[in-house]
């Protein structure tokens, strides 16, 4: 090697280990920063629902519960339109139609959060209250997921707009993995007389299956850690309900809101302790996504009875 | 590409030369804390470099937590809170710290009640109770009891609170806890506190909207915020007896009515709320500078104290256009005393006959 190649190599390795060690830097100042309310509550800290800044009592169930309800509830809405918006670009949009609606598709993913959350408080929330909610309600009324009195400011109300948020993610990397099938495996479905749709859910989804998942997950990463936009029209409640219609609080915007003016140490030590719970929920969810992908992966490869 | 390294050090050289004669002249006074102050403190400081053109202060609104977390570790020149330290974080500093009562906040219950465009009175029991849970429909006779003549409908109370720590919260349920046992007992007072009921909404703004978007809200909020943004807000009932409308002047004497009862050697550390007098509103607040007893650099010190000094004499008359109540006199007299008792390692920074520069 030449002394210019021996240089650029050691170079490149500085650069490539200092993203790692700042993952561990970040790692061990938030466990150091939680450690005295981990000792102080233990376990107790993941099971209770009292956020008591003034006694100092904080158990964070109900921040968890809410990341993780807000986030499936955005998942539910957001893989099937998703999903939807990806086949109808790749298998049956015309042509002149694909990259105009694509792009527009992208776009949603830069519009800044804050004005997800404005538009979620002036048109998301009246529209959910006087019109979808009066309708919806005879129906649904007396589901336990769909109980109590509505005022507006809700889980359901984040659920949306996550849903909105995360939809461009996964439907423009759903839409990259389904071009990426070849054009061989829908031509043999169809040439075994499948129509077009049972050729979409029968050849090119499942021969997608690891590309889309991860395009899921990415999608839910984003929205376990959205912070602005949630706490703008989830109510910022410290409370544990599986109704859709009331309040919650998300670990994200809890610390976006009371960390500024944490005036005890234990309030503070309690916010570093929930936001390493948060660190451990994404390390978590990432590594599922990739043993999901490997085994998905793996399992066509072989020859899995999908395809 | 030479030009361009040319060019760069031209400019680096210049940057140093400029930044040589800054420090040369200039002293730097940093700050942070409370963000209710902010606009009056940036006011402040602004008008100060007319009467100082070569002190630069820079103050930083990081809220009441993060200033005095800063002042405790010596980061800042001097710290700012809408809630005063508690006597445990005093013991941090070894009570090396003045609480300087800058101006007056007030906090108004607004509300949404469909049909009903008269101002509501309110009393610290019927709020203490609507935020405890207890009352929770608009036709409740605790709330038609003390508003005769106004038809009000059968409709739920949704409360509305800050979701995020607040000196606003610290004043609301400072008061509340004055007025009700109950919410003593049971919620207490701070910048945050665990709400027995309602919505959480980010900041005044963030309340005010949960407030206007639903139908049969009631939240709080600062005053200044609700003159500037023209929301209508209840009377509360003070002590006395009589319903107050919240105006800079009703604040102000919230202030002098509870300064009259202190003593000379008060450390600031009172609350105001639910104070005596007849035209007194109930709900308002100091807010406060924290400044060190006893400083170790001279100069900073003279610097500070001379704006210190100027903020709460000639200061004082920007509070109106930004709707701040100002410091009744008494509270000026006092803190005279207690800045010229500020010392440099013993030394007194003022002089015994000083009025001012």
């Amino acid at each position: 090697m030449s002394r210019g190649d021996v240089i650029f190599r050691a170079v490149l390795t500085v650069l490539a280990l200092l993203l790692p060690l700042l993952l561990l830097m970040i790692g061990v100042e938030l466990v150091s920063e939680a450690m005295p309310a981990a000792r102080q509550f233990g376990l107790s800290f993941l099971t209770t629902s009292v956020w008591d800044p003034v006694r100092g009592q904080f158990g964070a169930l109900p921040l968890i519960f809410g990341t993780l309800y807000s986030s499936l509830v955005a998942l539910a809405i957001a893989v099937p339109l998703a999903l939807g918006c990806a086949v109808f670009l790749t298998e049956f949009a015309p042509r002149w139609l694909r990259t105009p609606v694509a792009t527009l598709i992208e776009l949603l993913a830069a519009v800044p959060s804050v004005i997800y959350g404005l538009w979620g408080i002036f048109i998301l929330i009246p529209l959910l209250r006087d019109h979808f909610w009066p309708v919806v309600r005879p129906v649904l009324g007396h589901v336990p997921i769909f109980s109590g009195v509505f005022y507006g400011p809700s889980v359901l109300a984040a659920g949306v707009i996550l849903a909105v948020m995360i939809l461009p993610y996964i439907a423009a990397v759903s839409r990259e993995v389904l071009l990426a099938v070849p054009a061989d495996q829908r031509e043999a479905g169809l040439a075994l007389g499948a129509t077009r749709w049972e050729t979409v859910w029968h050849v090119v989804l499942p021969y997608g299956r690891a590309g889309i998942m991860g395009a899921v997950i990415l999608g839910l990463g984003r929205a376990l850690g959205e912070t602005m936009a949630v706490t703008m029209v989830i109510g910022n409640r410290h409370e544990v309900s599986a109704s859709l219609l009331q309040p919650g609080y998300t670990i994200a915007a809890a610390i976006a809101n009371e960390f500024s003016e944490a005036v005890s140490n234990m309030h503070l030590s309690s916010l570093f302790l929930v936001g390493a719970v948060l660190f451990l929920i994404t390390i978590i969810v990432n590594a599922l996504a990739r043993v999901l992908v490997w085994r998905v992966a793996r399992g066509s490869a072989v020859g899995s009875t999908a395809i | 590409m030479r030009r361009i390294y040319g060019v760069a050090a031209a400019a680096v050289a210049g940057l140093v030369a400029f930044a040589g004669t800054v420090t040369a002249q200039e002293t730097r006074l940093t700050g942070a804390g409370a963000t209710f102050p902010n606009p009056i403190y940036s006011k402040w400081v602004l008008e100060y470099t007319v009467v100082r053109p070569n002190l630069r202060i820079n103050y930083q609104a990081i809220g009441s937590g993060g200033g005095i977390r800063q002042f405790t570790d010596h980061t800042v020149d001097f710290g700012a809170t809408d809630g005063p330290m508690t006597d445990s974080q005093i013991t941090v500093v070894h009570g090396n710290v003045y609480h300087l009562p800058t101006v007056l906040g007030a906090v108004v219950p607004t509300y949404n009640v469909p049909g009903v465009t008269a101002q509501l009175r309110f009393t610290g029991e019927v709020l203490a109770g609507i935020f405890l849970g207890q009352i929770t429909k608009w036709n409740d006779s605790r709330i038609t009891g003390i508003n005769p003549g106004v038809s009000l409908p059968d409709q739920d109370i949704v409360v509305a609170h800050r979701s995020d720590g607040s000196g606003t919260t610290y004043i609301w349920s400072d008061y509340l806890s004055k007025v009700s046992p109950d919410w003593a007992q049971r919620v207490g007072k701070g910048t945050a506190v665990n709400w027995p009921v309602g919505l959480g909404g980010q900041g005044n703004p963030g309340v005010a909207n949960i407030v206007k978007q639903t139908p049969g809200a009631l939240g709080y909020v600062e005053l200044i915020y609700a003159v500037q943004n023209n929301i209508g807000y209840g009377l509360v009932r003070n002590k006395a007896g009589n319903y107050i409308q919240a105006t800079l002047e009703t604040t102000t004497n919230a202030a002098a009515g509870a300064v009259a009862s202190l003593d000379a050697t008060t450390d600031f550390r009172v609350s105001i709320t639910d104070a005596d007098g007849g035209d007194v509103y109930p709900i308002s607040s100091f807010t406060w500078l924290l400044v060190p007893k006893d400083m170790t650099d001279m100069t900073k010190a003279r610097q500070l104290l001379d704006f210190v000094w100027w903020a709460v004499h000639d200061g004082q008359k920007y509070c109106a256009g930004l709707s701040y109540a100002p410091l009744p006199s008494r509270v000026v007299q006092l803190e005279e005393e207690r800045l010229k008792s500020i010392t440099v390692g013993g030394r007194p920074v003022l002089p015994a006959n000083y009025r001012g520069r």
